[in-house]
């Protein structure tokens, strides 16, 4: 797991389900500057495929990595210049 | 790959450059219709239902879509207008009759109070989950930029006033805007 990236943002979620983790996550990226990266936890075991989902299907973002840890899953996304 | 042609009588080889030729003119047409086309998907949901469960669908994929950046159509009619009305809104229903899925027999759900009884054990386990509720879900989609529409005929049926609905709802909407809306859009589905 090689979670060294510059973290601009953490967004917490955890504790919530299906649809808020990706629309809370289009939110907090909406706020980044391009090359930024934005920190997503969350509990929605949904989250994973999700997320993913979401960022293979918006312009302007580049889901980096997505760990299971656990107890959280945590996901990383770049927001790229549009 | 596509090798020659077999039941082609001509020369191997002159077949294949014409393919290649073609495939290539093909992956630009498809190459300059992707770039026109470089507008964002639509969806149009019809949203008919009022009952407590059925709102969540239509609430949950124009909530999401709306975060793909999809430009988002709910045209709300008959009960699903209930979804749009402030105070019904909060007092939506799920039916304990009817729903082979609920643990309880017909019988017993069709006595008085079972309605509330069930949606009060389902507004928990929603609560329990961290699901949003459906007053959170339609200020996000409004919020988000999901046109969520009051068909204006059904309006006047249901006797609801302008005031009645959300702030942000489009009100008298009405079938032909609807259609227009579905034939526009990438996916079209009715709730």
């Amino acid at each position: 797991m090689s979670t060294n990236y510059d973290i601009a943002e953490t967004l917490d979620v955890t504790g919530e389900s299906c649809p808020m983790p990706v629309i809370k996550t289009k939110s907090a990226t909406d706020e980044l500057d391009a090359g930024e990266v934005l920190e997503v936890l969350a509990t929605d075991a949904g989250s994973m495929s999700d997320i993913d989902g979401w960022a293979a299907g918006t312009e302007g973002v580049e889901l980096l990595e997505q760990v299971d840890a656990g107890d959280v899953y945590k996901h990383y996304v770049r927001k790229t210049a549009r | 790959m596509m090798g020659p042609d077999p039941t082609d009588g001509g020369d191997g080889a002159t077949t294949e450059a014409a393919l290649r030729e073609e495939v290539e003119a093909l992956r630009d047409r498809v190459e300059t219709l992707e770039t026109e086309n470089g507008e964002p998907k639509k969806l149009t949901i019809i949203a008919t239902q009022g009952t407590f469960d059925m709102a969540y669908p239509p609430l949950i994929l124009a909530s999401t879509a709306a975060a793909f950046g999809w430009d988002t159509v709910v045209f709300h009619t008959f009960w699903g207008l209930d979804i749009l009305h402030e105070e019904r809104s909060r007092e939506l229903k799920l039916s304990a009759v009817g729903n082979p899925n609920m643990p309880m027999p017909n019988a017993l759900a069709v006595l008085p109070g079972m309605d509330r009884l069930t949606t009060r054990m389902m507004e928990k386990r929603i609560a329990d989950n961290g699901t949003a509720t459906v007053e959170e879900l339609i200020e996000l989609s409004l919020d988000s930029g999901v046109d969520l529409q009051a068909c204006g005929m059904t309006a006047d049926l249901m006797g609801y006033e302008a005031d009645d609905f959300y702030d942000g709802v489009t009100l008298d909407v009405g079938a032909a805007t609807a259609l227009q809306h579905m034939a526009e859009s990438d996916v079209q589905l009715l709730v």
